[in-house]
């Protein structure tokens, strides 16, 4: 830090340095150009392209995880088709809400570390444990900043036999559950999955997996009005990572027809 | 004033394509005490031989713990080694905060042997005067690695490096190929072994001059559960040294040729 308070771009004060006896030609400029904050500061002050949620489980042969294709600008669903789960490595994968240009610079990110990671060629890579670590890090920094990358975000995968499934927001917090939901999600689909996962983690086969996620991204799809109907599972076994192509449920509106603000505007 | 025309700049190859500072500073690394690495399928040991400057003097420390899954021994230049282990610890550190991983223990050997190369090709710096034997275990087991100035490094099922460690050399050579299935018993045996064939012939290995670092499971005569890396010193070792065989009667004295002047005479 600069210890000279005529150095920090006030006019100049006869209260400090009254005869000006540090040297001129030695002071840092400090006019327009020089200082940091003349073009001013922008920060991320809302997300503006937006995922919503991601729901991921633990089940026997590893993790599974859900998103659906929606980037919505506020309330349009602006594009249908987005890909919000990334492979990270042989046996990673990261689902994100949030901020789907935020969530494009951590894509780029990754695939950076992921490279480096590969040219060392000694044998050693990035499981689910460290990318989660250095994404919490990263996270944890951008916030401590005040300029937060806006997304919350599920790695899942499988590491050294063991299953990893862990949780990590904007704000860099972080938490570890046999099911976890961000967005909309963690108030209407992690009970059910809870219900449905804990305590049988070592039970669940994956075709169960699949059927429990189909359900809540079916309540979801009903509840959620940022929500759509195309959606993909991901999995990670130890065999390594598996993403769906895109999919969708049957889902009957019959009902709203009755329902004052759904059907046809009745008085 | 110099022992050879082409010596003054380490940048400067000689007309035989050699870099004689790169060499003086290897000529250091032996004027150190010795020490002796080896590795088993699950455990790598470090034996190194203490000196002290003087019946009133302390020994010097020769090994370092740079993480709780790596170590080192050093032969040359304490204040060298201190420089560059502290590099280390910055490493494996950083490798904790930023992935929650031990650093491999072959990066960080790359690591220090990459800044020892830049030492031996920039104008106006000097090689390090020091060798490390770096033991350490990651996810693919137990290792043992050399570190020289000339920023060279390899991986070894045993090495040593330091003053008359060529007779060390002798014994793990003759005995190599019984150590991946050893126990840490016999291991650090062998060690003690050969790190007594560097001593002169009046001296034996002690409680005092005698630091054995070990990764791996504990042994049964030491009072720990511990796995990472641990230096043993002073008479916690008692036990291992008692394990050692006695040296038969010095009949056979196989002394090397003591010559004056032990450095490296150069060509011209």
């Amino acid at each position: 830090m600069d210890h000279f308070p005529t150095n920090w771009g006030r006019p100049r004060n006869d209260g400090f340095d009254a005869y000006g006896t540090y040297p001129i030609a030695q002071r840092p400029y400090n006019g327009l150009g020089n200082d940091v904050f003349s073009e001013g500061v922008q920060r991320t002050q809302q997300p503006i392209v937006t995922g919503t949620s991601v729901l991921a489980i633990k089940y026997k042969d590893g993790v599974m995880m859900s998103a659906d294709n929606l980037a919505s600008y506020g309330s349009l669903a602006r594009f249908k088709d987005v890909q919000r789960l990334h492979p990270v490595g042989n046996n990673t994968i990261i689902g994100a809400g949030g901020d789907m240009s935020d969530f494009q610079y951590i894509q780029a990110l990754l695939d950076d570390l992921m490279v480096e990671e590969f040219t060392e060629q000694d044998g050693h890579a990035l499981g689910p444990g460290e990318i989660h670590e250095y994404l919490s890090q990263v996270m944890y920094a951008r916030r401590s900043k005040m300029d937060p990358l806006w997304n919350s975000l599920i790695v899942g995968g499988v590491q050294d036999g063991k299953r990893f499934l862990s949780y990590v927001d904007l704000l860099g917090t972080t938490y570890s559950a046999s099911t976890l939901a961000t967005g909309y999600g963690s108030y209407i689909a992690q009970p059910l999955l809870r219900k449905a996962v804990e305590g049988n983690e070592d039970v669940i086969t994956e075709e169960e997996a699949v059927k429990i996620l189909e359900q809540s991204m079916k309540v979801l799809f009903y509840r959620d009005a940022r929500s759509l109907n195309k959606y993909q599972i991901a999995k990670i076994t130890g065999d390594g990572v598996a993403i769906s192509e895109s999919r969708s449920v049957d889902t009957h509106w019959s009902f709203a027809d009755g329902i004052r603000g759904y059907g046809a505007q009745t008085q | 004033m110099f022992r050879n025309t082409y010596d003054s700049d380490n940048t400067v190859f000689s007309p035989q394509g050699r870099l004689h500072q790169v060499e003086y500073a290897l000529e250091a690394v032996k004027q150190g005490s010795a020490a002796v690495g080896l590795r088993s399928k699950t455990h790598s040991i470090l034996l190194a031989l203490k000196r002290s400057t003087g019946e009133l003097a302390s020994y010097q420390q020769k090994m370092f713990r740079i993480d709780d899954h790596v170590g080192i021994a050093i032969a040359g230049l304490t204040s060298d080694a201190r420089v560059l282990s502290n590099f280390m610890r910055q490493q494996a550190m950083s490798s904790k905060m930023a992935f929650n991983r031990p650093v491999p223990v072959n990066r960080l050997v790359s690591a220090i042997a990459d800044k020892a190369q830049v030492n031996t090709q920039e104008y106006g710096r000097r090689p390090y005067g020091v060798g490390f034997l770096v033991i350490g275990r990651d996810q693919s087991g137990p290792h043992l690695y050399e570190f020289s100035p000339s920023g060279n490094s390899y991986e070894y099922y045993a090495m040593s490096i330091g003053a008359r460690s060529q007779s060390a050399k002798t014994y793990l050579e003759k005995h190599y190929e019984s150590f991946a299935d050893c126990s840490l018993e016999d291991l650090i045996k062998h060690g003690l072994h050969a790190l007594r064939e560097t001593l002169q012939q009046d001296k034996d290995l002690n409680v005092n001059n005698t630091s054995i670092g070990i990764v791996g499971a504990p042994s049964a005569h030491e009072k720990t559960t511990n796995v990472s890396f641990r230096i043993l010193e002073g008479e916690t070792i008692q036990p291992f040294l008692d394990t050692m065989v006695p040296k038969d009667a010095p009949a056979a004295a196989p002394a090397p040729p003591a010559s004056a002047d032990e450095d490296v005479q150069m060509a011209e």
